[in-house]
């Protein structure tokens, strides 16, 4: 495919990251966020292998499957079986209303642009213009982790957080080397693993995973 | 040979007023099929208006102008709006008259004096109605102009035959812009023809209404033309999301021959979507009143998602 | 004799001034009193509206000095097309509110002596007319005052009551703090123009041409527009509005909300366009921000009300919020230095000013004409009105039919223009203003719904429905000349609303005058039917058409349809099988606007309490309930509790300079004197 369909191409998988990104903001049901995390990482290694493609790196192609493997199959299955032995049922509840949250999350994207808009002038690649989409999802992961009650969400956040980073890296400079982005990946895989330790240590001692529960750990004076 | 484009508009109108139940009724069908009933048939909304005409009118007491008033208005902006969307050909001398804004507007002149006669019995569940229908409206409406604006950036008007002709000249691309405000479009659409998951319109429980309870005194011909009017209403809102998001089909200015094909073309796009509204209708369960908050907040933010995806990605 | 529109407008202000000091004269006979004296002023408003309509369509400015004033600052006055436009504002609605008048202060009649209402009257609308002729700032201050001094005095008119005294110096204050900001931004005006030496510099001629470094130029703008928002209206400087407004009688309301507040817009439009014509993009922004906060702040209070005078006061809170968004959005476009596009955006808001001015002064004179009828200005005690005060009925709803911004009145036009302008955003080249644009669009948009749902609320707790009161008073409609009044009122919002273009052709030498170019070639380009502001492939709108296609399809449809005779029944209304349902069950404005402020409540501090009085032995159904809901502008506790509480602390600390012994004095004296001495050798 020639240069100007694969940027739109490519624009319109960054449109579908930023709203599986808002969707996991707004979502009050556990499964359905661990889906829209899914489908986040589907998108992202669409966009990168169509990227690897058109600029000729090839080792995009590895971080393409490996994205693939990790976040759209193994990670979520993960979460799966976690929260099922968690027994976790309700919906997940947030600090600020949910209207709220999402103009927070517009004013977000609205500053990202701004803010990358002297990279817009100066870059060549045709991944210019999702590096504002790529800051917006980081800073939405950062605002799910903020305005979530729930443990299991906050981590959620934390990995469409990572997702976001690994976007801004593929627009930027065409993606990370390699070596990095394996080390980076088989982090993400341990932490998911630690994750898992802690809920259920979490879960013996408070017996939920409601995180204001832990202000409890605080001095008291 | 060209037709003369007042009979153009004409034909237009007819359409409207004698296919707008036809679609009601085609949608009903769907529903029942996907639910294991049997339909009462495509043609069923046309028997239930002829009955409405020929009954006897019930006032109640202490109605007054505004009551009797409010159905003939609401049916003539309908029929209005219903002259300036262009449903079959681009060639009407009325479309000019009004933009995407006046549409919305139209319907909201409608909305004014339905709630003011909802009001007008003097019982609670008129003023429910009244009041609830006046929240969503309010809720709604700046989802429905932020997704106007984006269809209007990316084609430089906000007239829509205007836009027509800018989708078929080519400029306007895949462009994820107008893909999120096809979505708010489709939510806000629910919300202004008042179709699960916002309001639920076969029910029977006054308390669950919210377009049913303004209208619940009205009997005999005023109903048949609310219901009329409610039936062109939902009609214009798919042939509306048609015009600005998926045109083709509909007759350029000058040609003859392209109006039967339009027909044929809104026929199957119409037929398409009844399915569509269906299974939404089926999937979904109506909202509580104070969730419908998110419901609409949503619309809105992908509307500004998809304005702010036209200045980002564009 | 009047050969040229300034002598019209001079003979208008003289013949108010001469009524105002006639009108003692006849204090033992009111009714004659009351009826001259309105007609007095009818003829004097008449003159204005012409002398107005003339001096914009002609396009010249005309300019006079009077030998009044101090010696050698005499008052220079001048009528250009800025000022001609806010004349025939006043001048127009001054015109339906004195032939109002007529009838509504009959009801004082018997009650208490209205003189001083109709001398302080005369002196009010002579003193705006005066305001929006002023030429420098000793004539405009002066005007300002008599407008502010003699608008307390109609405030104040029924003064027994405590409520109406605390709403009245509350209004006091706030004018006097703005008038002090406006005095101060003239005095940086002044003191940078052309011939401050020699103390010339206080005309607005030579501050057209004054050099302002930009810091004092910013001090400048934001002292005026601090004055003139506090004049009207603008959030966080309202909290007078609510209050004065009410109090006041209501013809007397409806000139303060109609067109007092506008000659602030007058004075934020001729300071900044005219006085500093070059200013940066971030004036317009706070302009536009202050003007989208008073849009939704406004009509959401509106919404909490159930006072129809209240309410109606908080929606011009939301009215000028509107006009200021036109404006804000002019200054930004004109900053980047997009002409045509700024000449929309002010037209838009000045096309604003005037369908407010006629259909608020509608709606508050149908206000007066219910409070005249009934005595209550409650809604939750009203209802059914429309049955006994039919034509009070019709044309206030084509007030709110208007303020809703439905088309094919006058209301529409000017929010469609100002969509229009908020909608040519992308030509801006600031790619951050350009995504907050949009975002303003919204916020106008939400505004626009919700005050439709407050005038449906409005309307259909006031007029329709039953009565909801526990007593029941004789009410019968209002007399003709009341009527007359609020049916000029309502045929001039038909008129703007189906005429569009012509009104832009005529208003188009404003914005040529401020700006540099003009709309109108393009507006009206297509005939008097259409209005096509940028181009005719953009956006076009024909209100006549609307209203023609509407009736005729209405028409045809009642033709049609009404042709059997005789099948129409009245019935009992159906009440679901409850047979004890009484006119208690109806909704009221409370409940109409419960699910609105459950949505936005967050925004003001909102208390709700239900109290269950037990039967004995059956806790489910209660003897008696009882619902307290009490609603509070945060804006009280945030802004004006600090600064009233900083104010009384400095003062406490002031006082006790005054020590009531005559040696502290003369000590100040002899300090003061040595520090003369040695400063200012």
């Amino acid at each position: 495919m020639d240069l100007i369909t694969a940027a739109h191409v490519n624009s319109f998988l960054a449109a579908l990251v930023l709203l599986t990104a808002f969707g996991m903001l707004v979502q009050r049901r556990i499964y359905g966020l661990i889906n829209l995390f899914a489908w986040q990482g589907l998108f992202l290694s669409l966009n990168t292998a169509i990227v690897g493609y058109v600029a000729g790196k090839h080792h995009l192609y590895i971080s393409s499957l490996l994205t693939l493997s990790l976040k759209v199959f193994l990670l979520p299955y993960i979460l799966h079986v976690l929260i099922h032995r968690l027994k976790i049922r309700k919906e997940v509840e947030t600090i600020v209303n949910i209207p709220m949250t999402m103009l927070i999350g517009i004013a977000l994207v609205i500053f990202s642009y701004h803010l990358t808009a002297p990279v817009r002038e100066l870059s060549a690649m045709i991944t210019r213009s999702t590096l504002a989409i790529a800051l917006a999802t980081v800073m939405i992961g950062l605002l799910m982790m903020i305005t979530r009650r729930h443990a299991v969400t906050q981590i959620i956040g934390f990995l469409a957080l990572e997702n976001g980073l690994f976007f801004a890296a593929t627009s930027a400079t065409y993606g990370m080397p390699l070596v990095v982005e394996l080390g980076v990946a088989l982090d993400v895989l341990i932490a998911a693993f630690i994750f898992g330790i802690f809920f259920f240590h979490i879960h013996t001692t408070f017996d939920s995973l409601d995180v204001d529960q832990m202000a409890r750990l605080k001095e008291e004076d | 040979m060209t037709l003369n484009p007042y009979i153009i508009e004409l034909l237009q109108v007819l359409t409207l007023l004698g296919l707008a139940p036809a679609f009601v009724g085609w949608v009903r069908m769907v529903k029942c099929w996907a639910q294991g009933r049997t339909s009462a048939g495509l043609f069923q909304p046309y028997r239930d208006l002829a009955k409405l005409f020929s009954k006897e009118v019930l006032l109640a007491e202490n109605a007054s102008w505004i009551f009797r008033f409010t159905p003939y208005l609401v049916f003539s902006t309908a029929v209005l709006a219903g002259g300036i969307i262009p449903i079959l050909s681009l060639d009407l001398p009325l479309a000019s008259t009004a933009d995407v804004i006046v549409i919305v507007a139209l319907f909201a002149i409608a909305r004014f004096f339905t709630a003011l006669a909802g009001m007008d019995i003097g019982t609670a569940f008129g003023g429910m109605g009244s009041s609830r229908e006046m929240m969503i409206a309010s809720l709604a409406e700046p989802a429905m102009l932020m997704a106007i604006f984006t269809v209007s950036l990316a084609n430089r008007s906000t007239s829509l035959s205007e836009i027509i002709q800018v989708i078929y000249s080519g400029q306007s691309v895949l462009r994820p812009s107008l893909a999120f405000a096809f979505l708010a479009f489709i939510l806000i659409a629910l919300a202004e023809t008042g179709r699960v998951p916002v309001d639920n319109p076969a029910t029977h429980l006054e308390l669950t209404m919210i377009h049913e309870a303004m209208i619940l005194e009205y009997s005999g011909r005023h109903l048949a033309l609310i219901e009329w009017a409610g039936m062109m209403k939902l009609f214009l809102f798919v042939i509306l999301g048609i015009a600005a998001f998926a045109p083709w089909g509909i007759a350029a200015k000058g040609s003859l021959l392209g109006i039967p094909e339009a027909l044929v073309y809104m026929v199957l796009k119409l037929g398409a979507v009844g399915i569509g509204i269906v299974l939404i209708e089926t999937g979904l369960a109506k909202m509580r009143l104070f969730r419908l908050t998110e419901f609409l907040g949503a619309a809105f933010l992908l509307a500004t998602l998809g304005m702010l995806s036209f200045f980002i990605l564009d | 004799m009047m050969y040229d529109p300034i002598s019209m407008a001079g003979a208008s202000v003289l013949l108010l001034f001469a009524t105002a000091m006639l009108a003692p004269l006849f204090r033992k006979h009111q009714q004659i009193l009351i009826t001259m004296s309105f007609a007095l002023a009818t003829v004097a408003s008449f003159l204005g509206v012409t002398a107005g309509i003339w001096s914009v369509g002609s396009g010249i400015t005309n300019q006079v000095i009077l030998p009044i004033g101090l010696p050698d600052l005499p008052f220079h006055l001048r009528l250009d097309a800025l000022s001609g436009f806010f004349l025939t504002v006043i001048g127009l609605l001054s015109l339906f509110v004195s032939v109002y008048s007529i009838g509504y202060i009959k009801g004082y009649l018997g009650q208490r002596s209205v003189t001083s209402l109709i001398i302080f009257y005369c002196i009010f609308i002579a003193g705006m007319m005066m305001v929006v002729l002023a030429d420098d700032a000793l004539c405009f201050l002066v005007s300002w005052e008599i407008m502010a001094a003699s608008s307390y005095f109609l405030v104040i008119f029924e003064n027994e009551r405590q409520e109406n005294r605390r709403a009245a110096f509350l209004y006091l204050v706030v004018a006097h703090v703005g008038a002090i900001a406006i005095l101060l931004s003239f005095g940086v005006l002044a003191g940078f123009a052309t011939k401050s030496e020699s103390f010339l510099g206080y005309t607005f001629d030579a501050m057209r041409t004054a050099q302002l470094p930009i810091e004092w130029a910013t001090a400048a703008f934001f002292l005026s527009f601090f004055g003139f928002a506090a004049k009207a209206g603008v959030i966080p400087l309202h909290v007078w509005l609510p209050e004065a407004h009410p109090v006041a009688p209501s013809n007397v309301s409806a000139l303060m909300s109609g067109v007092m507040l506008k000659t602030a817009i007058y004075g934020i439009v001729r300071v900044t366009f005219d006085l500093i014509h070059v200013f940066p993009v971030w004036w317009g922004a706070i302009v536009l921000s202050f003007g989208l906060i008073s849009a939704v702040m406004g009509v959401l209070y509106a919404l909490m009300q159930h006072d129809l005078k209240r309410l109606l006061a908080y929606h011009s809170v939301e009215n000028i919020g509107i006009i200021l968004i036109g404006i804000g959005l002019a200054m930004i476009f004109k900053a980047f230095n997009l002409p045509l596009l700024a000449a929309l955006g002010l037209i838009a808001g000045l096309y604003h000013t005037m369908n407010h001015a006629m259909f608020k002064g509608l709606l508050f004179m149908g206000a007066g004409a219910v409070l005249h009828a009934t005595g209550e200005r409650n809604m939750e005690e009203m209802g059914g009105l429309i049955h006994r005060m039919p034509w009070t009925a019709a044309l206030f709803l084509i007030g709110c039919v208007s303020i809703s911004a439905l088309p094919p009145f006058n209301g529409f036009v000017s929010e469609w223009l100002t969509f229009q302008a908020f909608l040519l955003s992308p030509a801006l080249p600031s790619p951050l203003i350009r995504l907050l644009i949009p975002l303003g669009a919204a916020l106008l948009a939400l505004t626009g719904a919700l005050a439709a749902a407050c005038f449906v609320k409005a309307f259909g707790v006031t007029f329709l429905g039953h009565w909801r009161g526990h007593h029941n008073p004789k009410v019968h409609e209002v007399d003709w000349s009341m009527r007359i009044g609020m049916l000029l009122a309502a045929l001039t919002c038909f008129g703007l609303g189906i005429l569009p273009s012509v009104f832009i052709d005529w208003m188009d030498i404003i914005a040529e005058q401020l700006i540099g170019t003009t709309i109108a070639s393009s507006a009206g380009r297509y005939g008097w039917m259409w209005l096509t502001p940028v181009s005719y492939e953009r956006a076009s709108y024909s209100g006549f058409i609307v209203f023609v296609g509407i009736i005729l399809v209405l028409g045809i449809a009642y033709a049609l349809l009404h042709v059997r005779p005789g099948t129409i029944r009245r019935v009992p209304i159906w009440d679901c099988g409850f047979e004890k349902i009484n006119q208690r069950m109806q909704y009221n404005a409370t409940s109409f606007a419960m699910p609105i402020r459950r949505i936005f409540g967050y925004l003001f501090s909102i208390r709700e309490r239900v109290e269950l009085a037990p039967q004995a032995g059956h806790k489910a159904f209660p003897k008696k309930i009882q619902y307290h809901l009490s609603i509070r502008d945060r804006v009280w506790g945030w802004l004006y509790k600090p600064v009233v509480e900083a104010s009384f602390w400095m003062s406490r600390k002031v006082g006790k300079l005054q020590q009531g012994r005559i040696q502290a004095y003369l000590i100040y004296s002899f300090i003061t004197i040595i520090i003369l001495l040695v400063f200012l050798r």
